[in-house]
């Protein structure tokens, strides 16, 4: 086997000191009734090589964004990933390492995560992050339980429908055995309206789960929806996209307590869903409900500066079942993605990179609707998807020709929105040049 | 030779006006963004992030990465987290576009090569399992366990309806609820905390049992609070002290006698891969840890996997969706150069129709539902596809043996002068105690893990499980060779020779010396401010 270092003769020494006559006899604790009297039915091992061929041949059964031009969003986005965090997060020492528990060993990846969440305060306008969660779905759920548990209102949590379908499923998964009931706010117009929201929400609503850009790639009326929310007592929890804060007012600066992302954006690719970046900050006052890890500064004997884990009262290794959550392992390789993307960038790149992604999507609306078959379903302003409705109804065909004539063209939207069948969700991030898009419309149009 | 000026932080090193990334110029017809958006919603700036120039970046992480102790670069015998050799081949195979670049909302007839390899990963660690059903979606191990416990939960409360009794509604606010006469869960005190923390998120109360100083359940205290109560066992076995339970047959027996599901916490599968299956022993349900099990790189932190499998009585309610695999009912695959065959050969078999095709299956009303956003830790599942495939069912075995055969040598080797109140054998890791050394010449466990990180060798999990004073969890896996193991319990030997004061101070050579914990927790400073 490739990873195994024991020979026989190592195998029989060892073998000797342990005072064990064989393999089979070092297994003597395993009761015999619950051995394995057969191999495992898998497949025999295979080389390097063939291994490789074997994936290059699954791979090859792949269309992927190399092969076909990317418009799909919803929550991953086909954005650039620049050479430098490939080169860099690849190394030995940051990837094959492991949550920090010795600090004296770890003050790399300590500090990438106390970079990382002043980095994740700036952007979001908020006081505190922690070192990250799985991905933005959960990390939106383990807001709504942060919320529940620091309002102690066990009544209910609100909320927009246009907060994404797969957040919303999870936080019902979240919430199901808790006796907090999740309430719906439908949307008009592609938005929230704060008469809507008024309505749904009492004394006993623990928080507020907006989403800006909301999932139809629209800008809510954020603010307004945040006074609502507090007037009431409730915290607002703030779904954001990171790419959009080169452009959009922070979810601190306009009134939310908890901000929640899917962070894969800044620097890690697609994978077909994950492993992705769980972003969650919020405001000082709520820091000891957060869940997961936090690094801290402080100094060592020296008084030298220095960093390490730190409010780990919160966590399940030290609380048990009165931890804030039962978070271990998390996203950190992501975390450091997230870090060199942002170093990379800076506040100039990021705001360009968020004018690339307004621009082209813009554009790409205006050239789309220039056909009759096709109209934006909602007049709200969007950043960097839109949703387009075809009047022919006839979403599905008109997805697969464009898949057949090279592009991923859309997210249809029937299957969480069944009143907007006859619609789908485009993105267009900074990679898609006017040629793609141009082409993009040519394929849509000609199948009228 | 440290180069500090470069692992200054990176608000340290801004100066405005550098630049590192350069985009394009817009080559759309570009308008005013006032234009665009509503003036309440836009920012009066960008946020205040670092400028630097593209080199500075370079240096200033790589000058950090080597503050790292790794597992590419050091033993790292951390108990429990089972830091064994990252295959780099499996890093060169998921970067393939064709796995890398998939975006999750892909048609399925344009991802039929990862549903392929989605579905069969489900089918191996059934069979590693000896298990029924697998879901691939959750995160992490504790992600996994909170999974399952959702899973049982809504078995039960079907179960109530089935059987005619009405199910305990849920209260609001008097959390944890129950749902089910069933509102507890049991867990040893040896446990790993996230067992406890995963049981409060889903709603139950959590037990605890003792365990003896052997190491194994106190089975006495185990039948006295077994109940018609108790919804699930949660068990790890081999257990955290490294040991196989003796009497599992028992307890799991006397779990389903009672009404209630055994759960297999999968942390210590490497001890046990084609030895023994969870399900042939009594598990119902079990998560497995891909990163470890299966040699996914540990991230600094993450990403982890939590893959769970659990009985067919359990299968409908696994989270939404799994893959299926199809057969006859072929389709066209447009643009696929490909044959369709599970067999994957090389012989392309274009454009026609295919017997067998993958799909997902959203169809399942009795399904807890989601617990995260599109389908699962992707990348994480593809590295432990390429490591069980590099393996097959007789390399799977021989990885179990040599880190049960590393671990016994180790423990044969320290035990005689750091007591392993275990006894003498273990399965892939064993829990080595300094009690006496502390009492005797005053030396911790946490002397002894900063001092070996002098030598060059990660410190073990220390002060876990809490069940063992001063405890010492090693796990050396089976990518170390005997001459590491050797110099490492040389090094232990060593250490327990020296002054108990000096030992105080240590680590001597590390790039900090021991942190003011005390200081971070009760003045936090959790980001970087200026002055």
């Amino acid at each position: 086997m490739p990873y195994l270092y024991n020979t026989p003769e190592d195998q029989q020494a060892m073998l000797a000191v342990i005072g064990a006559g064989s393999m089979e006899d070092l297994f003597a604790m395993v009761p015999a009734e619950m051995r394995l009297q057969r191999p495992l039915a898998i497949p025999p091992a295979m080389s390097e090589m063939e291994l490789t061929q074997h994936m290059a041949a699954l791979a090859a059964k792949n269309e992927h964004v190399g092969s076909k031009v990317c418009f799909l969003g919803g929550g991953s986005y086909d954005h650039f990933i620049p050479a430098v965090v490939d080169e860099i997060a690849g190394r030995g020492e940051f990837y094959t390492s492991y949550t920090p528990y010795q600090p004296e060993v770890s003050q790399g990846n300590l500090q990438v995560v106390f970079e990382y969440q002043t980095l994740i305060t700036r952007l979001t306008g908020l006081d505190v992050s922690n070192a990250s969660l799985y991905d933005g779905g959960s990390a939106t759920a383990e807001a709504v339980l942060m919320a529940v548990s620091s309002t102690r209102r066990y009544g209910k949590a609100v909320v927009s429908a246009s907060l994404h379908p797969e957040y919303r499923q999870t936080i019902a998964t979240y919430l199901a055995n808790l006796g907090v009931e999740v309430v719906t706010v439908g949307t008009r117009g592609g938005v929230t309206r704060p008469q809507d929201l008024a309505a749904a929400i009492d004394g006993t609503t623990a928080c507020v789960v907006v989403q800006q850009p909301n999932f139809f790639g629209c800008v809510e009326d954020a603010a307004s929806l945040a006074t609502i929310a507090h007037d009431a007592g409730a915290l607002v929890v703030a779904a954001f996209d990171p790419i959009s804060l080169g452009l959009l007012k922070r979810p601190g600066d306009w009134g939310a307590d908890i901000a929640v992302a899917e962070g894969h954006t800044l620097g890690t690719p697609m994978q077909y869903g994950g492993p992705y970046l769980g972003i969650m900050a919020c405001r000082e006052k709520l820091v000891r409900r957060m869940p997961g890890r936090i690094a801290g500064q402080t100094v060592d004997r020296r008084g030298k500066r220095c960093f390490v884990l730190t409010l780990q009262t919160r966590e399940q290794h030290i609380r048990r079942e009165k931890a804030t959550s039962n978070v271990c392992t998390n996203q950190g390789l992501f975390a450091l993605r997230a870090t060199i993307y942002l170093a990379l960038l800076g506040p100039q790149g990021l705001r360009e990179t968020a004018n690339l992604c307004l621009q082209k999507s813009r554009y790409t609306a205006e050239q789309i609707c220039k056909h009759d078959r096709f109209e934006l379903a909602f007049d709200a302003p969007t950043f960097k998807e839109f949703v387009i409705r075809d009047r022919k109804d006839r979403v599905d065909e008109l997805l697969s020709n464009a898949l057949a004539a090279g592009f991923l063209a859309g997210v249809p939207l029937g299957k969480w929105y069944p009143e907007l069948g006859d619609c789908f969700l485009i993105a267009v991030t900074e990679k898609r040049t006017s040629r793609e898009i141009d082409a993009l419309i040519e394929t849509l149009s000609r199948h009228n | 030779m440290r180069n500090t000026r470069d692992t200054k932080l990176l608000f340290e090193l801004s100066e405005s006006g550098r630049r590192s990334h350069r985009l394009p110029a817009c080559d759309v017809p570009e308008r005013a963004v006032m234009e665009l958006l509503p003036a309440g919603a836009l920012a009066s700036a960008p946020p205040a992030l670092s400028e630097l120039s593209e080199p500075q970046v370079v240096r200033h992480f790589s000058n950090l990465s080597q503050l790292n102790m790794s597992v590419d670069t050091n033993f790292y015998p951390l108990g429990s987290c089972t830091m064994k050799y990252n295959p780099k081949r499996n890093e060169r195979v998921a970067s393939m576009p064709g796995f890398a670049d998939l975006h999750p909302y892909q048609p399925e007839e344009s991802l039929q090569g990862m549903l392929q390899l989605l579905y069969e990963l489900q089918e191996y660690l059934k069979e590693i399992s000896g298990l029924d059903a697998c879901s691939l979606q959750p995160a992490a191990g504790a992600h996994g366990e909170l999974t399952a416990l959702w899973v049982a939960s809504a078995y039960f409360r079907d179960q109530a309806v089935v059987t005619g009794g009405s199910p305990v509604t849920v209260k609001a606010g008097e959390p944890p609820a129950a749902t089910s006469k069933r509102t507890k869960v049991l867990v040893p005190d040896s446990a790993h905390g996230t067992n406890p923390a995963s049981a409060t998120m889903a709603g139950f109360e959590t037990v605890t049992v003792k365990t003896l100083p052997s190491g194994t359940l106190d089975m006495d205290d185990f039948h006295r609070l077994l109940d018609d109560q108790i919804a699930v066992f949660m068990i790890t076995n081999p257990n955290t002290v490294g040991i196989f339970e003796p009497k599992m047959r028992e307890i799991a027996d006397a779990v389903h006698k009672a009404g209630g599901l055994v759960y297999l916490d999968g942390a210590n599968m490497n001890a046990i891969l084609g030895i023994a299956r969870p399900g042939d022993f009594g598990a119902d349900m079990q998560h497995y840890n891909p990163h470890k099990t299966f040699s996914g790189p540990h991230g600094g932190g993450g990403p982890g996997a939590g893959p769970i499998c659990v009985t067919e009585e359990l299968a409908p309610y696994l989270p939404t969706p799994v893959v299926v695999r199809e057969e006859g009912s072929g389709f066209r695959v447009q643009g696929s150069d490909s044959d369709l065959e599970t067999d994957s050969s090389l012989n392309p078999e274009p454009r026609t129709l295919n017997p067998t095709h993958f799909r997902l299956d959203y169809n399942r009303p009795k399904s807890i539902g989601r617990v995260r956003a599109f389908f699962g830790n992707v990348g994480v599942l593809v590295r432990a596809y390429c490591y069980i495939r590099t393996h097959g069912p007789d390399g799977l075995r021989r990885v179990s043996e040599n880190a049960v055969l590393n671990a016994n040598y180790l423990l044969s080797r320290v035990k005689h002068f750091l007591p392993v109140p275990q006894g003498d054998r273990c399965m892939h890791e064993f829990v080595a105690s300094a009690a006496k050394l502390k009492s005797d010449k005053g030396i911790s466990a946490m002397d002894i893990a900063k001092r070996l990180l002098d030598f060059g060798f990660h410190a073990p999990t220390v002060y876990f499980p809490l069940t063992v004073k001063e405890s010492i969890m090693v796990e050396p896996t089976e990518t170390e060779s005997k001459e590491t193991l050797d110099a490492f319990a040389e090094t232990l030997f060593r250490i327990t020779e020296e002054d108990a004061r000096s030992l105080r101070d240590a680590p001597h050579t590390t790039p900090i010396s021991r942190p003011d914990e005390v200081r971070a927790a009760r003045q936090p400073i959790l980001a970087w401010s200026e002055a």
